[in-house]
């Protein structure tokens, strides 16, 4: 029976609480989410077993989904990726980040991970983070020093590396609210069902007269972090969409793309899956 | 657990399968990769599908388990058990019982699922000896045996 390393488990009731708690271990603790990406580095022994493991679970302000029309969508930390699928808020005014949230892992894992955690393990193919950085998202961190609002694109600073100070925890995700005629799509190409992605990309535009007025293009697993073609979005952006315009952006997300492995096989479905990104979430933009 | 409560005084870090097959003696649920890439040491915990091997003990306070020996009533066959063994869907029988409970949660959500459905439903089982067909198909009957 493969087990865990039996570290003590502390239950913080508050944000203060776990904020608190992380400040006084320090590197002595770590903060566990949903489990599925921790506990099994810790069961694999890939890592020096923290001294404490600060459980978020009984905290239930980090597992609310918050929406009005002015501030957007509030997501708690702890939401888990099934919520995100399941949510009818998300479904209605943000479908992209739901449908990138079903291709996660198997529904059993879905019912497990958190966007938090997700975000926080900074894995160059998180799922949810090209449909996030899409968005426009903005991640909330708190500390005993006080709380700060990070954008999402600012939050990742290498391979599983993110400007989480020490003693502070992920609250919340906030995104904007969309301007109308915006819709978004999300692409994953990944070895078997339960994989990691070796290439995910989400497209948001918001279309008025074939013209396009606003485009974020956001990749993972083909760059050290999760990152945005900026040049790509450039050449759409303000633009009357054509199939020419989608070949140069998509080439463009190609060669921007800085993938460690396999990486002419990496370019390619780079170029390959931006421009079925982008055609998807036109025809969608067309539709709403 | 299964309808009965019970109290246990375990280490928090202590993973419900430890507990499930080692203090409660309930060893249908099976312990095969230990770090959640195979779906078998599946249980549902308030009526939804995780992974045992991964949940910690300190997560499942007061919460409603119920395991594949949940399933028989008296010395019948619950009907998705009765559906593998009609249609060969178990060799080995050692993925069955997360195999069994992920269909379970899949029909008690959604009746009459389409084959898509009840693939993507156990998208995170693997099975070394059918192939997978005979189980899905062994799900599909279920609703017609109602």
């Amino acid at each position: 029976m493969l087990r865990l390393p039996k570290v003590e488990y502390l239950v913080p009731k508050s944000v203060e609480e776990a904020c608190s708690l992380s400040d006084v271990h320090k590197e002595k603790a770590k903060v566990i989410a949903g489990g599925t990406d921790l506990l099994v580095m810790m069961k694999r022994r890939l890592m020096e077993p923290p001294q404490y493991l600060i459980g978020l679970k009984n905290i239930p302000e980090l597992s609310d989904i918050r929406y009005d029309e002015k501030e957007g969508l509030k997501i708690g930390a702890l939401v888990t990726l099934s919520s995100l699928c399941e949510s009818s808020i998300i479904g209605e005014k943000y479908p992209v980040l739901g449908e990138a949230a079903s291709y996660f892992g198997a529904v059993e894992v879905r019912n497990m991970g958190t966007v938090g955690g997700n975000l926080c393990s900074a894995a160059p193919s998180a799922d949810t983070a090209p449909p996030l950085l899409a968005l426009g998202a903005k991640v909330k961190l708190a500390g005993a020093s006080g709380v700060r609002t990070v954008p999402l694109e600012e939050f990742f600073t290498g391979p599983f590396e993110n400007v989480l100070r020490v003693g502070e925890i992920m609250t919340e995700i906030q995104v904007p609210v969309q301007r109308p005629h915006t819709a978004g799509a999300f692409v994953k190409v990944t070895r078997t069902g339960m994989g990691l992605a070796v290439v995910n990309v989400a497209v948001v535009l918001t279309l008025e007269e074939r013209t396009c007025k606003e485009i974020k293009i956001a990749l993972g697993a083909c760059a050290p972090t999760p990152w945005r073609a900026k040049k790509a979005e450039e050449i759409i952006r303000g633009k009357k969409i054509s199939d020419r315009l989608i070949e140069q952006a998509s080439l463009a997300a190609s060669e921007a793309s800085r993938p460690r492995s396999v990486p002419a096989y990496k370019k390619e479905l780079v170029g390959v899956l931006s421009k079925r990104a982008i055609r998807e979430a036109i025809s969608r933009a067309e539709a709403v | 657990m299964n309808g009965v409560l019970h109290e246990l005084s375990v280490h928090p870090l202590k993973t419900l399968l430890e507990v499930l097959r080692e203090d409660l003696r309930l060893t249908g649920t099976k312990e095969s990769c230990g770090l959640g890439n195979c779906g078998a040491c599946t249980v549902l915990v308030d009526g939804k599908p995780i992974l045992s091997c991964l949940t910690l003990m300190a997560e499942v306070q007061d919460r409603d388990i119920l395991t594949v020996e949940g399933l028989v009533q008296g010395d019948k066959l619950h009907p998705i058990q009765e559906a593998f063994v009609e249609h060969g869907a178990i060799q080995c029988g050692f993925c069955t019982a997360g195999f069994i409970m992920a269909g379970k949660a899949l029909l008690d959500k959604n009746p009459n699922p389409s084959e898509d459905e009840v693939r993507k439903a156990i998208d995170g089982h693997m099975c070394r000896c059918t192939g997978y067909g005979k189980i899905v198909e062994a799900i599909l009957a279920v609703p017609s045996k109602r």
